[in-house]
Order: structure tokens, then C-alpha cells, then sequence
């Protein structure tokens, strides 16, 4: 049977001016009845285009169908074949880009919730089975390095792991998870579903080294002459913030939407047991229009801001964050400033943020990346009164790994260079997520992990033949 | 020995503390002017601070630190035998060593104690080492004999005349390089206002300088951009690009107003550890 209503079924959420008090998670998710419901919406068409916008082929009509039985423990089977982390993607992704874009029922009304149902069935697993004991994975006695514990050397961890391969994860910060720990808010994505995800990796026998700067402490070299270990995957992440260039910028109370979303999030600056340092703004500009800044946005609204701004150059049609995201921060009262580009940040006597100069911008033609480019009406310049600017407007490629491994090569963004199946120009290393493409989704991020951990797979098996 | 065990704890002064960690993957690649970050427990903060020396074999680092925030008071409730949650590195670049013959290190105050692996590190690697080591008072002098071991030349000045010389580390600096010392480099290490006042007089007298930094940091990898400071028009991280920067492009100005920018918050938090009964956290 087919549900013909041409909306998607509501998730519960908390009402926007209480969640904007709090850092709890802003649906509670789809009720079983709910599911069912938005999952009889799928019409099974024959195509399953919506699978070839999943970058890690998630087999989506097959799930879905078996949430419409109410068949949910078989749902998840499906979707862990091919995906590690779905309680993750069904959360972060951005699926208007991905399945959902290319949902049939799209054409019409609103496409199928396919994050909606993966994230439910991924709930109802943990909460029905979650306590299912999981074995270790016997070894099949190669030694894989990972660096870095985010989205892209998790989701390799996970493939090698069930492969046989000991798996040693080394990780820089304090807390394994990378950007879905320190990056993406707890409101978005609650820390105990990543610690979770995490838990079942070391169960199967994956060893995390938490404090490990590899570049520093140890190289990619050391790694395999030294440490016996027969391929390294490389997912480092994006790097180092972005600044403006633009005059006061270095005055106090600007900061990087990484710096503010870190002392947030990794280190729980909104927690009074936390000893966190953190700037509290009451009128706080966001410079940019991603998930970054609608994190950043919204985390400074929970922080206790008064007025919120997002401070984008073009329009809302451009804007690259998730729809939802969006949308979200709209009902929570983030103040959007389209069309509008700072120029200059102002200070007291003291250095203290007192406002932030802004010009007004029009689209023009079209760009090289196809968006029209916004241009500066001349005259427009006008001060936002604020007393805290935080920059999101992208990132630069860390080049640490590159710097202390003989002979690796960059690509030419500045990023690791890798062929199609994730591999290098070095024998045994492999690489792959922000730290190739630049700053890019936890989608993109795993898929490329598991791309690697094939391509790694087959490379050791190659050598051992 | 567990991971960031303390091995050993020595009082240097009232204020000063000379701890012995063990942390092997640091101590293995550590060098001179590195430093680590650290945190006491799952609370607490992250902290940045320059290690002060290094055994690669014990697999141990040296932190001298004075406890005048929270987290370093937090530091000195820690007793052998105590760990620390997280210590990471070695982070930044290590002090630049080539080509030089002679140098004259500059310390000031709890500077001094990063000061120290710099001096004689530099001395160890064969080259001539002055060095001056300026503290307000007798009661807060710290390292002398280690100092007068690992250098050439030590300068014991303080500014009340209560030990070594009255004078301030900029007026002995002077005398030096009056008296005809040919320095290839000049290094400052200690308050921000004493390293921009000796990295003015190496540019008086053509000498090139080089000052250690420290800044709010987090991660120590270049991802938060809050320890960016202004060298030569250029925007720098000094966890990455630094910690130690040519002198005389450093915007001392901006830098001294950067660091002052959580002093509120910080005072808030040293009242607060004050109140805790023998240091201990109220949660756990």
C-alpha cells in the first residue's frame, strides 16, 4: 500500500524558542507508527535513483521497505552492509543533495524522508539491540594504521576491522570522532551516539591512541619501517580556519567558527564543571553560510546571545548549508543578512569587537563555480553593532603530513594527492576525506574511508600473494 | 609506569614547579623550544606549555610552570605517582640551531624556565651561549646552578638588586652588547613587554632576534586559529608556524592585547580553585 499524502511526515521537535535554551537534541525522531507511515510514501520504483546519489550505496528502496513492514531489525541489516555510522548520516547528511534529490516523489511534493528512516532505524536498533554482545574480529594478522578517528578513518577502521586487519586508530585530540565531536553540536548530533559508533569499533577489536600527533610524534615513515605496520590510511581532516584579511580582525572577540564550536563542543564550554574558557556575546555576527556557521549560529543562541546574525555575500538560493539546518536556525531566531559582506571589524580602545562594517551586494553573472557572483553596491557600507564576529568561511589544508612523509605528493588544491581508489603516489598509503578534497560532508568524509579500506584490503593481499 | 604518570615533583620556588612526566611518544622526538598541551583531567583545559627539557630513553619530558591559573594550580595538586588526563606533542617547530656561533638568551621572569632547554640546548649543540636571567626578586630566582652549568656566561640580574645585579635584563643586554660582544642572534623568552623591548635593541644594533610566543591555543594543530598572531603583515598560528618568530616582526602591540583577552574569566576561575578544600575537584 502506498502513502499518497505528498508531504514528508513531521519529525517531533522541540518547540524552536525552548531548543534555542538548551543543548538537546531538536527531534526526539519518528515514532514506529511515524516510520511505517513516511516509509509507505516510497513507491519502490524500479530505478532506486535515489541510491545513486548515497555516496557509500546504501541500498534505500530495500531498507525502506522493510521499515514499511515493520520489519525495523531488518532495515538496519541493510543499511550496515554498506554504511558504518547510519545513525550518524541519517542525522548530518545533507540528503536534499544526496537520495533525497533524486527521489521520485521529489518531483511532485516532497521527496521521501529517507535521513528521517535511516536515523529511525538506526535509534530503534540501538535501543532494541544495542546491547548485543560483539565479538572481537579474529585477526588475520596485517597491521593497518589510521590517521585521524573522524568520519573518513572511522568508517575505514570499521571495514578493515571486519576484514581481519588489527587496526590501530591514532588521533590528535583528547576524544576520538574528529569534526562529529569537536565540529558538530550536540543539539545536531548527540556525542553519546558517536561514543557508541566508537564502542562497537573497539569491541571488535580496533585500538584507538588518543594524544597521537602523527607528523610530530611519529611519522607515516615510522609507521610502516619502524611500527610493522603494511599500509597507513591518512584522514586528517581540513585544516586550518580561514580568515577575511579584512582589518580587526585580530581584535578580541573574533574567532574561527572552529576555535568557538571546539571549546563548545570537544571541551563542553556550555557544562559549569567544564573549566572551557569562552567568550560569552550578546550580539554575535557569523561570517558565512554553511553548516558550520548554522552550528556556530545556533550554538551562540544557546550560549545566551541576544541577536545572532549570519552574515552571507549571496542569496538564500545559494546558501550551501543543509536545508534543514536552515531552516532550523531560522525558527530559532538566527537574524539571516543576505547579500551583505563585511569589510571591516571595529574595536574600543581596549581591542574589544564593537561592531562589524558591512557592504551590500547584488548578484551579478555567473561565476566559475556556475553561482552568480555577488557584487558590492557601492555606498552600502553600514555597521552591524556587535561585540562578537566569528569567521566561517571555509578552511586551508593542513600540511603537516605532507611535510614530514618522504616523497608524498600533494594534489592541486594542496590537498594529499590519491587515484580513484584512494591511493597515493607511496606504496601502502592511502588517504582520503577533507584532508584530499578539502572541507566536504562526513558522507563524502566515510565514503572515501571505505573506498580505502577496499583498495587497502586488496594491496596487502597483492603483496602477501 | 602509566601514560602521563608524574615520576618526580620539585618546588623551585613558592610559586614554581619542576614536574618529571612520564610521556614516551612525546619525549621521543621532542627537541628545544617544543612544546606540549595538556590537560589535568576530563574537566579541565587545554593548555599550552613549552617543555623544559626531555629524556628520550626514561621516555620522560620536563614542565616548569608557574601556578598562578587555574589549571596549573590544579597542576600542583598533582603528586607522584598522579596522571594527567592528556599530554600531546611535541607541538610547533624546534628552536633554529644552524649556522649560529654565538648567542645571547634572554629570560625573564617564569620565562626563564622555558629559557632554560633553549640555552642549553643551544650551548650542547657547541654553541657560545650568554646568558641573562632576570627576576623581580630574590625569592623568585629559579634554575641559577643549572643555568651556570649548561651556558657560557650566566647574567643574574633582578629588578630590586635583592640577588645577582639591580638591573633590568634590556640594561644588562645593553652592556653586553657595549662591551662588544658580537651576537649572531639575540633570543627573548618571558613576559611579551620584555621580549619587545629586547627584540628592539637586537634591531638597534642589527642583531637578528627571535622571541618564543605563547598564545590561547586548543588543539595545537593549526584547527582553531586562536593563537594567530601578526608577524610582518602575515597572519601566523603560532602552534604551527611558531612558537618562536623572528623579532622583529612580531606585532608586539596586538599580541599583548590578545593575551589579556580571557584575563577576566581567569581571575573568576583562581578565586574559584581557591575555595576548593585540598584542591581537590567537587566532582568527579
Amino acid at each position: 500500500m502506498i502513502n499518497l499524502v505528498r508531504g514528508k511526515q513531521p519529525m517531533p521537535e522541540q518547540d524552536a524558542n525552548v531548543r534555542n535554551q538548551n543543548f538537546e537534541e531538536v527531534s526526539s525522531g519518528y515514532t514506529e507508527d511515524m516510520a511505517i507511515r513516511e516509509a509507505m510514501r516510497c513507491v519502490n520504483c524500479r530505478k532506486g535513483t535515489c541510491m545513486t546519489g548515497c555516496p557509500v550505496n546504501v541500498r534505500i528502496p530495500d531498507f525502506i521497505a522493510k521499515v514499511a513492514e515493520g520489519e525495523f531489525e531488518a532495515a538496519y541489516q541493510i543499511i550496515s552492509e554498506t554504511s558504518s555510522l547510519p545513525a550518524i548520516c541519517g542525522r548530518v547528511c545533507p540528503q536534499e543533495n544526496q537520495c533525497e534529490g533524486h527521489c521520485a516523489q521529489g518531483k511532485k511534493g516532497e521527496p521521501v524522508g529517507i535521513g528521517r528512516l535511516e536515523r529511525f532505524v538506526a535509534d530503534w536498533h540501538a535501543e532494541h539491540c544495542g546491547d548485543e554482545k560483539i565479538e572481537p574480529v579474529p585477526s588475520n594478522g596485517h597491521k593497518v594504521a589510521v590517521i585521524g578517528a573522524g568520519p573518513a578513518g572511522l568508517a575505514c577502521a570499521g571495514d578493515l576491522i571486519n576484514k581481519g586487519y588489527e587496526v590501530t586508530v591514532f588521533e590528535s585530540l583528547h576524544k576520538v570522532g574528529g569534526v562529529l565531536v569537536y565540529g558538530i553540536p550536540e543539539f545536531r548530533l548527540p556525542k553519546d551516539i558517536v561514543a557508541a559508533e566508537v564502542a562497537k569499533l573497539e569491541a571488535k577489536g580496533v585500538k584507538f591512541v588518543t594524544n597521537a600527533i602523527v607528523g610530530r610524534a611519529i611519522t607515516v615513515d615510522e609507521l610502516m619501517d619502524e611500527e610493522g605496520f603494511e599500509a597507513v590510511f591518512i584522514g586528517t581532516g581540513a585544516g586550518l580556519p580561514s580568515f577575511m584579511k579584512i582589518p580587526g580582525e585580530n581584535l578580541l572577540g573574533v574567532c574561527s567558527a572552529n576555535e568557538y564550536l571546539t571549546r563548545i563542543n570537544l571541551m563542553k564550554a556550555y557544562l559549569p564543571e567544564y573549566d572551557t574558557p569562552i567568550q560569552h556575546g550578546d550580539r554575535i555576527a557569523i561570517v558565512g553560510g554553511g553548516n558550520v556557521a548554522m552550528d556556530a549560529a545556533r550554538c551562540a543562541k544557546r550560549m545566551g546571545a541576544s541577536e545572532v546574525y549570519i552574515i552571507y555575500r549571496r542569496s538564500m538560493d545559494e546558501l550551501p548549508a543543509r536545508a534543514e539546518e536552515v531552516h532550523h536556525a531560522m525558527e530559532e531566531g538566527i537574524i539571516f543578512k543576505l547579500l551583505t559582506n563585511p569589510v571591516a571589524i571595529k574595536g574600543d580602545e581596549k581591542g574589544f569587537v564593537t561592531g562589524i562594517e558591512c557592504v551590500t551586494m547584488e548578484l551579478g553573472e555567473p561565476d566559475a563555480s556556475g553561482r552568480r557572483k555577488p557584487v558590492v553596491v557601492e555606498g552600502s557600507n553600514h555597521i552591524v553593532p556587535v561585540d562578537m564576529v566569528i569567521m566561517s568561511i571555509g578552511t586551508k589544508l593542513n600540511t603537516l603530513i605532507l611535510d614530514t612523509t618522504e616523497n608524498l605528493e600533494a594534489n592541486e588544491k594542496g590537498g594529499i594527492g590519491t587515484d580513484e581508489g584512494a591511493a597515493t603516489n607511496r606504496p601502502g598509503i592511502f588517504a582520503g576525506g577533507d584532508a584530499v578534497t578539502g572541507a566536504a560532508t562526513v558522507i563524502k568524509a566515510m565514503g572515501a574511508g571505505k573506498k580505502a579500506a577496499a583498495s587497502i584490503d586488496k594491496y596487502i593481499q597483492g603483496l602477501n600473494k | 609506569m602509566k601514560r602521563f604518570e608524574v615520576v618526580s615533583k620539585r618546588k623551585l620556588n613558592e610559586n614554581m614547579t619542576w614536574l618529571v612526566i612520564y610521556a614516551p611518544l612525546v619525549a621521543r622526538k621532542a627537541r628545544p623550544g617544543q612544546f606540549i598541551i595538556l590537560r589535568t583531567d576530563e574537566y579541565g583545559e587545554r593548555i599550552p606549555l613549552t617543555m623544559a627539557g626531555h629524556d628520550e630513553e626514561k621516555g620522560t619530558i620536563d614542565l616548569i610552570y608557574a601556578a598562578v591559573g587555574r589549571t596549573t594550580m590544579l597542576m600542583d595538586q598533582l603528586e607522584v605517582g598522579d596522571c594527567f588526563a592528556d599530554i600531546v606533542g611535541p607541538l610547533g617547530k624546534p628552536t633554529h640551531m644552524e649556522g649560529l656561533k654565538k648567542v645571547c638568551v634572554v629570560g625573564g621572569g617564569t620565562g626563564n624556565a622555558l629559557a632554560y632547554p633553549l640555552a642549553t640546548g643551544m650551548h650542547a649543540a657547541g654553541i657560545e651561549v650568554d646568558m641573562i636571567a632576570g627576576f623581580k626578586n630574590k625569592d623568585l630566582v629559579i634554575l641559577e646552578e643549572e643555568f651556570r652549568a649548561g651556558t657560557d656566561n650566566l647574567y643574574m640580574v633582578t629588578d630590586d638588586g635583592s640577588y645577582g645585579e639591580k638591573a633590568f635584563t634590556t640594561d644588562k643586554l645593553k652592556e653586553l652588547i657595549a662591551a662588544g660582544n658580537q651576537y649572531d642572534e639575540i633570543i627573548a623568552v618571558g613576559p611579551p613587554i620584555m621580549m619587545k623591548f629586547v627584540c628592539q635593541i637586537a634591531a638597534e644594533n642589527n642583531i637578528p632576534s627571535v622571541a618564543s610566543l605563547t598564545a590561547y591555543m586548543i588543539d595545537g594543530t593549526g584547527m582553531c586559529g586562536g593563537c594567530r598572531c601578526n608577524i610582518g603583515g602575515e597572519d601566523k598560528f603560532v602552534c604551527v608556524d611558531g612558537p618562536e618568530f623572528d623579532g622583529a616582526l612580531v606585532d608586539w602591540d596586538e599580541l599583548i592585547q590578545r593575551n589579556t583577552f580571557y584575563a577576566t574569566e581567569e581571575a573568576d576561575e583562581r578565586a574559584h580553585v581557591c575555595r576548593l578544600t585540598g584542591g581537590v575537584r567537587y566532582h568527579d
